[in-house]
């Protein structure tokens, strides 16, 4: 382990970020080593099109905007720091964290990751989901057979249904109600005994719904 | 259903009116084959003007008839009422029907003249199913499950055969099945025999029931990695009852544990030996492209045949043949070769499963080898279906600890549940020797009632057993929209993250991999031209090209030029089929299978490029027409219908009927082109503001070369960084001053080579003259060379 401990070391502030994310030392090392590979003319931080390179990134209808999610307003790159930050709100939610009133909520809580989910939705930050940044989103999800009135249509049904102070956008508390869930769990993060390894496990409720019609 | 009907009746007529007389004639006669020209010397008393002669014609006839009774078999099958269809799957309906045409042959002739021989179906029936499946196998799904997949061959396997057999010998000490003659190591025998998965019968089955992509691979890959168990331990112990019990010690033992390892990689080396031959020749097969479709059907043979004659496991040979050869084989030739090669090999697979399960079927009706012995068969059945389940609630439980995606419960009801037994069983028991082994008969009755039980039995039962047990599973409250759409987005958000996390197969170990296969590997084994079009970004760049060819000339189109000829419903000049072979030659081979998204190769078949961008193009073209649709429309239901997948829902891709892109291939497709396009233009709109037109201006000769170098110059540039610094690249602007005139776009529908170069042309702002001069003769090859030498 004398090899990891010599990784860490390297990495600036590596406890304020392990305090503030949570995430194991072996964890760090790993998202260290992906962050290097990732950056591959070696200039410390990553740019828009570092994560263009990902080819399966391409493939995903909201690839790009999960790539805007990295990088705060105006910034045009992405440091280790902000990257493991981001990558925070994917580990599993500390089912035994003591309530401290005081402190900050942990990254990874689950309004956080309902924020997260939130922001990808709303582009242009004011805290509200409107019309067109829903459309923009539909348009991405689905396919090219479905015709600008029936997306329309949709979205409308989609904010009628949401709305709840009949404002004619998703607020986060109206966001927030309609993803309750009792078995609500995001996403799953661990890391297997002995291995240097991130796991990332699915959520089950997804799966089953979609699955319904799979047959 | 009246025709199935009037097939049913008239291939009945046909078996009986036709082909039994010409058996019972020939049941007595010796089967001389006699030399066509002697023919006539027999007892010549006039000269016979026609003569009928069955015997010089009969071997080849009679399979050739079955060969066209299983198709017709196939083909009523398909066309039997939908329920019936939608119950049984369509391999336990084929053995039903060779029951009946079995019924038929024993009727006419009181003895089953037509049998699933042993030799037929191992060298004439499996091989090319096997290579069918390994050649579009799924590589990146499946050796990231490659793990999983050896734990359940090889334990899996070990554990049903020993369990199975033991448990058998335990019954039989204890006296619940009578008199038999048999011992320990024959019960050890026939366990191992029935214990593999049969590759033919799942794909059967799980090509109906539509199960997640890694449930398939794994069960898929393990019937078809079990061979190298199976064929050690039929041979292991069927060496060990020809020696008798006194002689086994551990020595013998030892061997056999050896044995398996000599047997099982010694399979996969020489099959991957033949794979490397295999590369070698298409790459060498430039100029006699019509025959190299032929040589992967050869050597995938030879393959098979050669490890069989070594004694080493064929099955595994030939699976890792088409495992490893599938990347290069499909860069190296031509594309027309490769479609006659997935078709051939589909028509292959096809018929021989079919005839395969017919004539399993037939093999039933036959007095002789019907053995029954109620308490062998029964607990057979019930210790092959248990002992299965346990097998894979075991090896899961184990396997999950180590897992990253951990297999659910459901996902192992299915598992063992599909644990289906087939030809391969049968095949073994009937190659059982009858001196060594006296109740070699019941053997093979218990192997064909378990191989119907599971097959037509389990095989109807799977499907509703998997509905029943996802509705058990499923929480349905009534979901709102937004909580659909989040579902979904969800989805999509954790396969970007494992993206950028990096997902299993980005560790060092597939790095390194991936840099050898590239810089070594692929070197050897790929035609240059095919490693080059193997860079992504290189194919991309030739792909947006080719799309901005499709847009002008649908852009020209709807300006009113009258220069082609177009369909009403889509906007699709198939390039294909208009330049025929001259198209190939001047774009690159390209290949159709979006499977190379996860080889490491983006390639597009310039077909199918084209039509993907029919939706965008289309769309606007028919604007008007989609105006008039009904305001009706349940948004549910849209939703579901149209929402893009996320990775771990797409289907599998492996099926026996089917090799077109799937609809899951179409989406990604789809999603990558707008996704492609919608990153171009953001840049564009970033940045414009930025006058590219300098780089444009004069249209004389030789600045035409140095503009397309130029344009080359800036267009490797994008190349290098990805994003395009677009600033230089002339054929993103708006280009409303294009004006190319009738006679222009024209020429540019009939002239191939035009395309390359289309973009850098087309924003001339004069309108003729430049394409009249782009058509000089002398800087047509110029281009090329910037081009190539830039790669």
């Amino acid at each position: 382990m004398g090899s990891t401990n010599s990784t860490l070391l390297k990495i600036p502030n590596v406890e304020v970020l392990m305090q503030e994310t949570g995430f194991s030392p072996a964890h760090i090392i790993r998202l260290h080593d992906r962050f290097k590979a990732l950056d591959k003319e070696g200039r410390g931080h990553l740019c828009p099109h570092d994560f263009g390179a990902i080819k399966e990134l391409a493939m995903n209808p909201i690839g790009d905007r999960i790539i805007g999610a990295f990088f705060s307003p105006g910034k045009e790159t992405v440091d280790f720091h902000t990257f493991v930050k981001i990558l925070a709100h994917f580990r599993p939610v500390d089912k035994d964290r003591p309530k401290e009133p005081n402190s900050p909520e942990p990254i990874n809580s689950r309004s956080n990751k309902l924020k997260f989910a939130f922001q990808l939705y709303d582009q242009d930050k004011d805290g509200k989901i409107s019309r067109d940044e829903l459309l923009q989103v539909l348009r991405a999800m689905l396919g090219m057979q479905v015709t600008d009135e029936q997306l329309e249509s949709i979205a409308d049904r989609t904010i009628q249904e949401a709305d709840l102070d009949r404002d004619d956008t998703i607020s986060f508390e109206e966001f927030r109600k309609a993803c309750k869930h009792k078995r609500f769990t995001m996403f799953r993060f661990c890391i297997r005994p002995g291995e240097r390894k991130l796991m990332l496990t699915l959520c089950h409720w997804s799966s089953e719904l979609q699955d319904q019609h799979e047959l | 259903m009246a025709s199935s009907i009037c097939l049913c009746l008239l291939r009945a007529v046909f078996l009986v009116c036709f082909v039994n007389p010409l058996i019972q004639g020939l049941s007595g006669d010796v089967n001389l084959v006699q030399d066509p020209r002697h023919r006539l010397e027999k007892n010549l008393t006039g000269l016979s003007i026609v003569t009928f002669d069955w015997h010089h014609v009969q071997t080849p006839y009679l399979v050739i008839t079955w060969v066209f009774v299983a198709g017709l078999a196939k083909l009523s099958v398909i066309e039997l009422n939908h329920h019936v269809i939608s119950v049984v799957p369509e391999s336990g309906l084929l053995i039903i029907l060779g029951f009946i045409l079995g019924g038929i042959v024993w009727g006419a002739d009181k003895a089953q003249t037509f049998k699933l021989l042993p030799p037929t179906f191992f060298y004439y029936l499996l091989p090319q199913i096997i290579l069918d499946a390994s050649y579009f196998m799924p590589n990146k799904l499946f050796f990231s499950n490659l793990g999983s997949i050896l734990i359940y061959a090889i334990f899996g396997t070990c554990w049903n055969a020993a369990t199975v057999g033991l448990s058998l010998w335990g019954c039989y000490e204890a006296g619940v099945m009578g008199n038999l003659d048999i011992g320990l190591l024959q019960f050890l025998l026939f366990g191992s025999l029935i214990a593999a998965v049969d590759p033919v019968a799942v794909i059967a089955v799980f090509e109906e029931v539509h199960v997640n992509e890694v449930l398939f691979i794994l069960v898929f890959g393990e019937s078809l990695l079990n061979d190298g168990v199976t064929v050690v331990l039929y041979n292991v112990f069927d060496a060990f009852v020809a020696l008798g019990g006194p002689r086994i010690d551990a020595e013998e033992i030892f061997k056999g544990i050896f044995s398996f390892v000599v047997v099982a990689f010694g399979g996969s080396f020489l099959g991957v030996v033949f794979a490397v031959l295999l590369s070698l020749l298409t790459r060498c097969t430039k100029h006699i492209q019509i025959i190299e479709a032929g040589f992967v059907f050869v050597v995938g043979y030879l393959a098979y045949l050669t490890a069989d004659m070594l004694s080493l496991s064929a099955i595994l040979s030939v699976t890792f043949c088409g495992i490893c050869c599938q990347k290069y084989v499909n860069a190296n030739m031509d594309e027309k070769s490769v479609t006659t090669v997935r078709h051939a090999m589909k028509v292959l697979a096809n018929g021989s499963e079919t005839m395969i399960f017919v004539f399993l079927g037939i093999t039933a009706i036959d007095t002789e080898i019907w053995v029954w012995n109620t308490g062998f068969i029964l607990l057979t059945l019930l210790f092959v279906f248990i002992y299965r389940i346990i097998g894979v609630f075991l090896l899961t439980w184990m396997l999950n600890k180590f897992r990253l995606v951990p297999i659910e419960v459901i996902d192992q009801v299915v598992m063992s549940y599909g644990g289906l037994r087939g030809a391969v069983a049968y095949g073994l028991a009937a190659m059982l020797d009858k001196d060594k082994i006296p109740e070699k008969n019941l053997i093979i009755s218990t192997t064909l009632i378990v191989v119907y039980f599971t097959v037509i039995l389990q095989g109807i039962t799977m499907k509703p057993l998997v509905q029943w047990l996802k509705v058990k599973r499923a929480a349905h409250a009534d979901l709102k929209l937004i909580e659909k759409l989040n579902n979904r987005a969800f989805d999509h958000i954790l396969s970007a993250v494992e993206d950028i996390c990096g997902r299993i197969g980005d560790n060092w170990w597939t790095r390194g991999w991936n840099r050898f296969e590239e810089n070594y590997i692929s070197w050897l084994l790929m035609k240059p031209k095919a490693r080059k079009n193997r860079d992504y970004l290189f194919s991309i760049f030739h792909k947006l090209n080719l799309e901005d060819a499709v847009n002008y000339v649908s852009e020209g189109e709807r300006q009113g030029s009258l220069a082609f000829i177009r369909s009403d419903e889509v906007a699709n000049v198939d390039f294909k089929k208009q330049f025929g072979s001259e198209f190939t030659d001047v774009m690159p081979d390209i290949m159709v299978d979006m499977s190379n998204y996860e080889l490491g190769i983006e390639n597009f078949s310039v077909t199918s490029i084209v039509k993907d961008t029919i939706p965008s193009v289309s769309l606007d073209i028919h604007g008007k027409d989609r105006k008039n649709v009904a305001d009706d429309i349940n948004a549910h239901h849209l939703l579901q219908q149209h929402l893009y997948r996320s990775r771990k829902n797409h289907r599998h891709k492996f099926s026996r009927s089917h090799f077109s892109i799937n609809q899951s291939e179409d989406e990604v497709q789809e999603i990558f082109q707008r996704t492609m396009r919608s990153r171009l233009e953001s840049f564009k709109s970033a940045k414009m503001g930025v006058n590219p037109a300098k780089k444009i201006t004069k249209h004389h000769k030789k600045d035409l070369t140095h503009k397309v170098k130029d344009f080359h110059d800036a267009s490797f540039t994008w190349i290098a960084q990805l994003y395009p610094t677009h600033s230089s690249l002339p054929w993103l602007m708006e280009t409303d001053a294009v004006a190319p005139s009738q006679r222009a776009q024209w020429r540019l529908l009939w002239t191939p080579n035009r395309l390359r170069r289309l973009a850098p042309m087309r924003v001339s702002t004069c309108s003729t003259d430049s394409f009249l001069m782009a058509d000089l003769e002398e800087h047509e090859e110029k281009p090329q060379t910037d081009h190539e030498e830039e790669m």
